[in-house]
């Protein structure tokens, strides 16, 4: 017996040493919707992860050991999630979650642990409340405001609104109230839809009795789809805008004709093989599509995912930056890993550039947003 | 407002009146049967709309995976109680009524699915593929206790809802579908009031079957049956009908109804695996309206809630419904001062 039982505690503290050789791995704790009301958002950021897994499993020389948790669309569990990688896995940085209000309760749990936190979906940040946040989606009035401007290039005089009856709905009309205005264009109906509502066809001959030159909507996915619908059936004809948040195929595949012609902004990545050659995010998006390929054995079809797969590409590069005699694990490394966060320069992600500055979690410009049209159940970019 | 919009909005409301009515109706058919308020009427209607946009996108609908397990669990269920009372002979029987019955149309969306097929039999198919859900789904959960008080059978079948909501979200997926128009044509009423064929297909099943329902209850020893059930569960047992058998004849009755909503309705509006409450919950106000026993005033209920529905998504988006259920205060109120009170029947009836 003697001798198996050394040879087990043999095993055992070799194990420990190895384990113990591995602490130096930079841990990533990445949390997302895998269940839930939001996982259709959700699962296509999990895929986007295992792309960039794919795409750049190591670090400066350093192994990257993920650790993804599944919130199941809930904000408290998205931040016991977060609070459980950092204290029991002590990761070094935390990605996450699909869910506004999930990324607001992360970025809380990443403050108070001093980690930093790579969101990936637009926060409402300011301050010191985003000292150890940075998102790489792109702000909702930047989106907007592409809308107004290719608005304002067709001669729109008056738009009329229609979105949902949520938080989503009430972002995209403040962002149009805001930059319409100076544009010269007026906003003449704010009518909203419930997400589960079956018909809105009352709302929208409201709308189409002030005449308006041409129709925005806050909508998202599906449901978003349902305006487009209404609109066609009362025989309006003229030009629809969009948000970023319709595009994706289930969109294309349930407004079908009526949405022909739309116009809407998006990150580069979706239009990617239309990109100029000049274009700083033509080859990465180029990059990530083959990984996504060969991670997920199918091609994308949303944006969502590289919204993850950025956060990966800000991670990389700023590691790079951080001193090699730092140790992953410490707090000393994460301290030093967020200042070279907060000082991202000019890094050529799939949804444009990236600059971060400490006071704010976007990093993104103008260069992040196109403008594409819908035409034949493609998106087509616009000049 | 001026004309033309409000005849826009009646038009619009008559039709969302129609898919209430026929929900109504298989409410009131339930519940007047089996004193059971069935919460996931619309989550069967749901499923065949999904079944059929499953059908048109060539797909095998994943409703199939879902009657098999029902069935499952159903004859389970039936063998377990006829083992108990030790009536062996009878097994089989329970096997071919609860496990094969069942099992037909999911053999027959099996040979159709991915085929190219006149654009009606995908669509009957959807209908009898939903057929055997609620039936099944009651033996299993409601049959066991349908002598308990009405209040538990209510939770009962809020439960059902939730699971079927679930099941339908693991099956079908989040995202919803629109299925292809079942007529194309559209009538044209003077001036800029198009009214589409498959509005006026809605509206005039809706008189149909409402008319045929009428029939089958005045006309037909079975339905007579029915509304004697309906009227007192002893009496009927003394007569010599059997309440799970006409229970069981009531929920295939309403899962019927529920199919053809799910048809009709698919084409006009896109269906998610969870849009069946809203419905459901609409159609209940109208229930409510007649009483939860009166056909008729359920019909005038439903036509109601419609036309309340579209008017009051004109003046306020965002309140409609709450405008809608707000019917239910003075609803209630003109009932709790009219109707008779009886009280609730106490007595204990064994299957």
């Amino acid at each position: 017996m003697k001798p198996t039982i050394r040879k087990l505690a043999g095993i055992a503290i070799a194990l420990s040493l190895g384990a113990h050789a591995s602490a130096a791995d930079l841990k990533v704790g990445f949390v997302t919707a895998l269940s839930g009301p939001g996982s259709s958002i959700g699962i296509p950021y999990a895929k986007g992860i295992q792309a960039a897994l794919a795409y750049k499993a190591e670090m400066s020389g350093r192994k990257i050991q993920l650790i993804q948790l599944d919130d199941a669309s809930d904000p408290s569990t998205a931040a016991r999630n977060a609070r459980k990688l950092v204290e029991e896995e002590k990761v070094d940085v935390l990605i996450g979650t699909s869910g506004v209000p999930g990324s607001m309760a992360i970025a809380a749990a990443a403050r108070e642990s001093k980690t930093p936190m790579l969101a990936i979906t637009p926060m409402t940040l300011a301050g010191d409340d985003s000292a150890w946040t940075v998102t790489t989606a792109q702000p909702v009035s930047l989106m907007i405001s592409a809308v107004v401007e290719a608005m304002k290039r067709s001669g729109i005089k008056t738009v009329g609104y229609v979105g949902f009856s949520d938080s989503w709905g009430d972002l995209v009309y403040d962002g149009l109230q805001k930059s319409a205005e100076p544009a010269g264009i007026k906003v003449l109906t704010n009518e909203r839809y419930a997400r589960s509502d079956s018909s809105v066809a009352g709302q929208v001959l409201k709308m189409v009795a002030t005449r308006p030159d041409a129709v925005m909507t806050g909508g998202s996915g599906t449901p978003g789809a349902l305006p487009y619908l209404a609109l066609t059936e009362r025989g309006y004809r003229g030009p629809i805008y969009g948000t970023h948040a319709l595009i994706n195929a289930d969109f294309v595949r349930v407004a079908g004709a009526s949405a022909e012609g739309l116009l809407a902004p998006t990150g580069p990545v979706v239009v990617a093989e239309q990109l100029p050659d000049s274009h700083p995010s033509k080859k990465i998006a180029l990059d990530f599509r083959a990984a996504y390929q060969r991670a997920n054995g199918a091609p994308t079809t949303d944006a969502f995912s590289a919204y993850a797969f950025d956060a990966w590409l800000v991670l990389a590069d700023a590691a790079a930056r951080v001193s090699p005699k730092l140790e992953p694990g410490s707090a000393a490394y994460r301290a030093a890993l967020r200042d070279a966060i907060f000082s991202t320069k000019e890094l050529a992600v799939t949804h444009g550039v990236l600059n971060f500055k400490p006071g704010s979690p976007y990093g993104a410009d103008e260069r992040s947003r196109v403008i594409v049209k819908l035409t034949k159940g493609q998106w087509i970019l616009q000049p | 407002m001026t004309w033309d919009v409000a005849l826009i909005l009646s038009i619009d409301g008559l039709a969302n009146g129609a898919v209430y009515l026929l929900a109504g109706l298989g409410l009131v058919l339930i519940f007047s049967v089996t004193r059971v308020v069935f919460v996931p009427f619309g989550d069967v209607a749901a499923f065949a709309a999904l079944s059929l946009a499953a059908f048109e996108a060539g797909k095998m609908p994943a409703t199939v995976g879902l009657v098999l397990t029902l069935a499952a669990l159903a004859v389970a269920t039936e063998v377990v109680a006829l083992v108990r009372r030790r009536e062996f002979a009878r097994i089989p029987m329970a096997i071919a009524g609860w496990g094969l019955l069942p099992a037909l149309p999911c053999l027959l969306a099996w040979l159709i699915a991915g085929k190219p097929l006149p654009a009606a039999v995908p669509i009957l198919t959807s209908i009898l593929l939903v057929v055997p859900i609620t039936p099944l789904v009651a033996r299993v959960a409601l049959q066991p206790i349908a002598d308990a008080s009405a209040l538990v059978l209510l939770i009962a079948s809020l439960a059902l809802h939730f699971l079927l909501s679930g099941l339908g979200l693991l099956f079908f997926g989040p995202e919803g579908s629109r299925t292809a128009p079942l007529a194309t044509w559209v009538l044209s009423l003077g001036d800029g009031f198009p009214i589409s064929a498959q509005v006026l297909l809605m509206i005039t099943s809706a008189i149909v079957l409402s008319g045929l329902f009428f029939l089958a209850f005045e006309r037909t020893v079975t339905g007579k049956a029915l509304r004697a059930t309906a009227v007192n569960r002893v009496g009927a047992r003394l007569v010599g009908i059997r309440p799970a058998r006409t229970a069981l004849l009531a929920y295939g009755c309403a899962s019927l109804l529920a199919g053809l909503i799910g048809v009709l309705i698919s084409p006009v509006m896109t269906m998610y695996y969870d849009s069946g409450l809203l419905i459901g919950l609409k159609a209940f106000v109208a229930a409510i309206i007649g009483g939860l026993t009166s056909y008729p005033l359920t019909a005038v209920g439903a036509i109601a809630v419609g036309l309340v529905e579209s008017f009051a998504s004109f003046f306020s988006g965002a309140l409609k419904d709450v405008i809608v259920f707000s019917l239910l205060i003075p609803a209630l109120m003109l009932r709790s001062y009219w109707a008779t009170h009886s009280e609730e029947e106490t007595e204990e009836v064994d299957q």
